[in-house]
């Protein structure tokens, strides 16, 4: 067996009293997609910064590489790729530039760096953006040219903070494709998203995170199947009536959930369901019936949505 | 056969180890490398301020002005030399704090917080120290540049007598870290700009560049208003390059004082801007 990547045990980070990661254990095998799947503010980002051998720990051991941040913090980064929440490019610098200064923070020698960020170019598809000032750039070429960046010394891990918030969904199936192309290389990926969809897309094992502590662990199937049922049905029946609705659909499902513009009926067999309410005389304004996702997970797991 | 997981040395730890050494030694280089490409986007702006200022204040107050301070002032008033002369190094020395005052502030600023590229920076190999010591370094070269064109001008005007005049550069270069350091140590606390840059152009450098001996000596202000010259770095800086003109004569205790003030300054600017980078880009 190979030994972790990314190894944290009781991780823990206080900000004055406040704890923004309160207590995480997780592991990383190498070539794997590992995924932080929570709501803003739930310490993705800060435990990221951990693993990224920026921000200290105040408790807890972490290993990444088999070394401790705290001590290789310099050799520990040399090996990583960083695509941060925010792009940080420098819009004083032009697109290829950026490139050819970030490589040089790695000690790669110039030619090397000049090579690898024509490679890059090509890759984040900005071949003929090279010369172009960053600030031209839209939101989404500015993620590629980020995610180019972290790429430029080859790193062994990929860290990627909330990779595709903000872009469009064309944008964002662009840069799934790359990151995906990625993980077929071998890389191994660390990421952080508020987007069950994303979570499912790209990572082979993912945590679910609230309030700073891992609610639960596992693939996204294996998720979906301990904490949903198989199926999912919506029904809608105005936002003024689900509550009302909801007491009379009890017995229905195997479990329900009442949010504010819909009810979710938790059921191996949608139709069925649907079928029942209908003729218990209850007639929804809208259906529909959809596989179970982690976003179910997450609402069963912690009572709220993952988007609020 | 079997091989101990734990004994078992690993290949990417190893490759982790290696990758980190040339970083750990040329990190500052790196990022000094990185700050020159920035300027070199405004390197017009450099030479073409770099020979007209010193050339518009040395024709408007070593010429211009000095027709009327040589006619009206007897010698010893600014110590036995013409007006010209007496006024070079101060300015020299000037153009030092002003390069300071813009590469300090504003830049910084930018790197820390408006396009946070010491969190890019902080996020490859190089230390939170390292980024801070590559922007002093690429400061000090591109107030070097600034300060030999400034040097060169003043030879044109034929106002440094002494053999040792090119030594100036170095005074002024000394005396415009002295105040950088310190200054780049109190923008790197600054989590947001609401004015405070403004206010140290108005009221720090501003004042400094009128009390430190630079138009007139410093000894022709009443003693309750000479202890701005004495802190500052920009008094020390002139009368240093002063002495490497013209040899200006002062007891040698004091130019053992000048020179071990700054560097005191450089030195406690210089690590406060430090700290505050590791524990601001290590939050």
């Amino acid at each position: 067996m190979s030994q972790p990547v990314i190894a944290a045990r009781e991780l823990v980070k206080r900000y004055g009293g406040f704890a923004a990661v309160d207590g995480i254990s997780f592991e990383v095998a190498p070539g794997e997609s590992f995924g932080l799947l929570g709501p803003n503010g739930a310490g993705k980002s800060t435990t990221m910064r951990m693993v990224g051998a920026v921000s200290t720990r105040t408790s807890g051991d972490l290993s990444i590489l088999g070394l401790d941040p705290d001590a290789h913090g310099p050799e520990i980064r040399s090996q990583l790729g960083v695509v941060p929440q925010s792009d940080n490019l420098d819009t004083e610098l032009r697109v290829r530039e950026n490139l050819l200064v970030y490589g040089r923070y790695f000690g790669l020698p110039r030619r090397v760096v000049a090579e690898r960020a024509d490679e890059l170019l090509a890759f984040a598809q900005l071949e003929d953006k090279g010369k172009a000032k960053v600030e031209s750039l839209s939101g989404g070429m500015k993620r590629r040219l980020t995610i180019a960046r972290a790429l430029i010394n080859d790193p062994r891990v990929l860290l990627l903070d909330e990779p595709t918030t903000g872009l469009d969904p064309q944008a964002r199936h662009i840069l799934w494709d790359r990151l995906f192309r990625l993980k077929e290389q071998g890389t191994t990926l660390l990421l952080t998203t508020h987007y069950m969809d994303e979570a499912e897309q790209l990572c082979d094992r993912l945590v679910v995170v609230d309030k700073g502590a891992i609610m639960a662990e596992g693939t996204p199937a294996d998720l979906i199947r301990r904490y949903s049922s198989r199926e999912v049905l919506e029904v809608r029946f105005g936002s003024d009536r689900n509550v009302e609705v909801a007491e009379r659909l009890a017995g229905i499902g195997d479990r329900l959930e009442v949010l504010p513009d819909r009810i979710l009926v938790y059921s191996d067999d949608g139709e069925a369901e649907l079928v029942r309410i209908t003729d218990a005389g209850l007639h929804p304004i809208t259906s529909l019936v959809r596989r179970s996702s982690l976003e179910d997970v997450f609402l069963r797991l912690t009572g709220r949505t993952l988007i609020e | 056969m079997s091989r101990g997981l734990s004994t078992e040395p690993r290949a990417d730890t190893a490759r982790a180890l290696a990758a980190g050494r040339k970083p750990r030694r040329w990190g500052a280089w790196y990022v000094a490398l990185h700050r020159f490409r920035v300027m070199k986007s405004y390197t017009g702006t450099v030479v073409v301020a770099g020979i007209g200022n010193p050339l518009i204040y040395l024709y408007a107050l070593g010429v211009g002005l000095a027709t009327i301070v040589d006619d009206g002032l007897p010698d010893a008033a600014v110590g036995g030399v013409s007006y010209l002369v007496f006024v070079a190094p101060a300015l020299l020395a000037s153009a030092a704090i002003t390069v300071a005052s813009e590469e300090f502030t504003y830049p910084v600023m930018l790197g820390y917080k408006w396009n946070p590229t010491f969190t890019g920076m902080s996020a490859s190999p190089l230390r939170p120290t390292q980024i801070v010591d590559g922007v002093i370094i690429s400061v000090a070269v591109r107030m070097a540049v600034n300060l030999v064109l400034f040097f060169a001008l003043i030879l044109v005007f034929g106002a440094a007598p002494s053999p040792v005049a090119f030594l100036m550069i170095a005074a002024g270069l000394l005396g415009g870290l002295a105040f950088g350091a310190v200054l780049m140590g109190y923008t790197s606390t600054l989590e947001e700009d609401t004015g405070q840059l403004a206010m140290v152009m108005r009221f720090v450098v501003l004042p400094m560049t009128l009390f430190s001996g630079t138009f007139f000596p410093l000894s022709t202000f009443p003693v309750w208003l000479q202890w701005i010259g004495w802190i500052s770095p920009l008094w020390h800086s002139t009368e240093l390059a002063r002495v490497f003109s013209y040899g200006y004569e002062e007891p040698i205790w004091l130019t053992v004082v000048h020179v071990a003030y700054l560097v005191v300054l450089v030195v406690i600017g210089w690590a406060w801007a430090r700290r505050i980078a590791v524990r601001r880009l290590g939050r």
